[in-house]
């Protein structure tokens, strides 16, 4: 036996020793990689043209989220050369700042959509949501025909931004109390458009209403 | 004279009848979700079906409900014989069983219907997210009173691999969920971009790192000796592979982003630590093998002998090629593609698969008072399929991804992308097709092990087991607690 295993042997035989030396060296490195994160995304402030999502889009993205889009889907354009040429200009930290969960992603079996805004008409994005292979024959992409059928609710919208001010994304009174009129009538197809038209561009909504 | 007691085996049963079930519905949505990857109108334009929806059933199904159930199911197995101790709390661990199908159901039930969180592997919404973390506290409860009262001194390896696991998992689980939420269905978590990332991949990796590899090595360190009839190959080098293992896997995370906005100096860390984290893992696998020395001849007769060493083989090989693949210029091409669906497969089929699959085969008997499993030949069956299967995914896999990041990135003389992004899946379907054939031949393996596992259970399910006696050795005052009551 070596030399210095009697003082090991302690921890061997007693569980609530081990169970404290296991959670001090997990921590180690939780600490190390995302303490220092925390300090610095407090001190990057977002750029001049990233604001919150405005209602719409706010639904779209959170729509985005609930059927799972990022399972396919990146939103990070990585700095390399041939992602750069093929999606544009490689996506920056600051660019999802307002974004709860991240969706950045992990894999592609269809393309980055970081900077999709503005590529393709709004009739297009509709279309295509609603039967991708009317477009595009050879794709595996599901029909979301559904999300056609049903209406946003303004006071659901307007209770999301309430708990994202509280989390401290910066919205005004007004924003919030403009929420139902700012969704009223539209589907949840339009949300996700207008969402997805508004990806890249300096994070501002799309340039002209989809209807 | 003292009132007997006996090992609570009921408990133990139960987890192995629901990992059997899981493993099936878990592997069922996986193939399933494969086939609308080639034949895209299995959506049936219906929400709960579509791919989207139902790909975070598959993982959490064979992660969580499959691998879950195997985990804590193995653990009470394993913590009362190296104790020589029936399992502290009768009633808890009971509840443990029930809530943690509880809270699998329900998580299954509410992700194809658009109640997540779409934070990968942890998409359940946060009322299921508490409901998971009471339940992972009792199981927490259960084991360290059950450690606490043990009548052998030393605690052997296996439980310190288990005890990481249920501390670190409650740890990442609870810190990764911490959400606003908005209403019983919709919640916000509190961190955004950068940060959320990080904390969602530190999540993720260690998700990996302590479920799917800490809690499965404390599997093998029991079993494989077991299965083997050796003794650990060295008790000394499974303990340094231990602290080595835990505290550096926590620190790989950032492999999951890199070359993304995160910041630089975490990526580079990240791919050290990944790199210096193939030693511990190198070295588990190679305590596992080297063990079967002197009784190799086992393969030639044992099926749960087989499903091991392969299982160990796969666990050197999937944290190789892990350790590669964290290099950041080989992540750069490998990143997004199809090559990461064949690294995982390669871990959860290949290596934790395989030694739940083979632990099972050791353990059922025993927890079933039968001397042998029913059919032999089925064991045999099953582990060709599953061979088979595995194989054929990850080969498909990783052609498909190598197909995918030279067309990504070729560019013709002239410097211009060669090919528009849907040449790239067109170029895949067909791999598409054998991965989806993979799935359901390593499905059937599944059936074939619950067909059998359902007739070696015949006493059970007759009730006519009589539960193990604790061998309780003379009385010592300290190690000898006084024998816990058969109730429930």
């Amino acid at each position: 036996m070596a030399r210095g295993y009697k003082y090991y042997e302690a921890v061997e035989k007693n569980a609530a020793l081990l169970g404290i030396l296991i959670f001090v060296a997990v921590s180690f490195g939780g600490l190390a990689e995302i303490v220092p994160l925390f300090i610095e995304a407090h001190t990057v402030a977002p750029p001049p043209g990233v604001k919150p999502y405005d209602p719409l889009r706010l639904a779209g993205k959170d729509i985005y989220v609930r059927e799972g889009c990022y399972l396919c889907h990146s939103q990070m354009i990585r700095a390399l050369r041939a992602e750069t040429q093929r999606y544009g200009t490689f996506s920056v930290a600051s660019e999802s700042v307002y974004d709860r969960p991240f969706q950045w992603g992990s894999k592609r079996t269809g393309p980055d959509l970081a900077r999709v805004g503005g590529k393709y008409s709004d009739e297009w994005q509709r279309l295509h949501l609603v039967d991708p292979r009317a477009f595009v024959p050879e794709s595996n992409m599901p029909p979301y025909p559904w999300l056609e059928e049903h209406k946003l609710d303004g006071a659901d919208i307007a209770a999301r931004m309430r708990v994202l001010r509280k989390l401290g994304d910066p919205y005004t009174d007004a924003d919030i109390a403009g929420a139902p009129k700012a969704v009223a009538d539209k589907t949840e197809l339009d949300a996700l458009v207008a969402y997805l038209q508004g990806l890249g561009i300096a994070n501002e909504p799309a340039k002209e209403a989809s209807k | 004279m003292r009132a007997q007691e006996t090992y609570n085996d009921q408990v133990v049963r139960l987890f192995l009848l629901a990992a059997a079930v899981w493993g099936i519905v878990g592997m069922s949505i996986g193939v399933y979700a494969a086939a609308e990857m080639v034949w895209p109108s299995l959506n049936f334009g219906v929400p709960w079906l579509t791919f989207s929806r139902i790909r975070p059933d598959h993982t959490f199904g064979v992660i969580f409900a499959f691998g879950g159930s195997a985990l804590m199911g193995t653990c009470y197995y394993i913590v009362q014989r190296t104790g020589h101790t029936r399992l502290a709390f009768t009633g808890l661990a009971n509840f443990t069983f029930w809530g943690w199908q509880l809270g699998c159901v329900l998580a299954m039930v509410t992700m194809p219907f658009g109640i997540t969180q779409s934070k990968e592997y942890a998409e359940p919404e946060w009322f299921i997210d508490i409901a998971v973390a009471v339940v992972w506290v009792s199981f927490g409860t259960v084991f360290f009173a059950t450690v606490a009262r043990r009548r052998i001194r030393h605690i052997y390896v296996s439980n310190w691999y288990y005890g990481a696991l249920i501390i670190a998992v409650g740890l990442l689980h609870i810190v990764n969920n911490i959400a606003l939420p908005v209403s019983l269905t919709k919640s916000y978590p509190v961190n955004s971009g950068a940060a959320d990332a990080m904390v969602q991949w530190w999540y993720g990796h260690n998700a990996v790192a302590f479920f799917l590899t800490a809690g499965f090595l404390g599997m093998m360190y029991y079993f494989v000796p077991r299965q083997a009839k050796q003794p650990l190959w060295s008790y000394r080098f499974s303990i340094v592979n231990f602290w080595a293992l835990i505290s550096i896997y926590m620190w790989a995370g950032p492999h999951h982003l890199m070359y993304t906005a995160l910041p630089d100096w975490v990526q580079s860390l990240g791919m050290a630590f990944s790199l210096i984290l193939l030693m511990p893992s190198f070295g588990s696998a190679a305590n596992g093998l080297l063990t079967f020395n002197g009784s190799w001849h086992l393969l030639k007769t044992d099926p749960a002998a087989k499903f091991m060493v392969l299982a160990l083989v796969f666990y050197a090989g999937t944290t190789l090629e892990g350790s590669i693949l964290a290099i950041k210029t080989v992540n750069s091409f490998t990143h997004y593609t199809e090559w990461t669906v064949a690294h995982v497969h390669f871990g959860a089929i290949g290596w934790v698969a395989m030694i739940t699959i083979g632990s099972l085969y050791a353990m059922a008997p025993r927890a079933l008072d039968q001397p042998a499993m029913h059919s032999r030949a089925a064991m045999e069956l099953h582990f060709w399929l599953h061979t088979i299967g595995v194989l054929l995914y990850i080969f498909s896999m990783w052609i498909a991804g190598t197909i995918q990041f030279l067309m990504w990135r070729a560019t013709g003389p002239d410097g211009s992308l060669s090919y528009p992004f849907i040449d790239s899946l067109i170029a895949i379907k067909g791999m598409y097709a054998v991965r989806w054939f993979a799935g359901v031949i390593i499905l059937a393996g599944m059936v074939v092990m619950a067909w059998n596992l359902w007739h070696t259970a015949a006493a059970a399910r007759a009730r006519l087991i009589k539960p193990i006696p604790v061998p309780i050795p003379e009385p010592e005052p300290h190690q000898a607690p006084a024998p816990l009551p058969v109730y429930g």
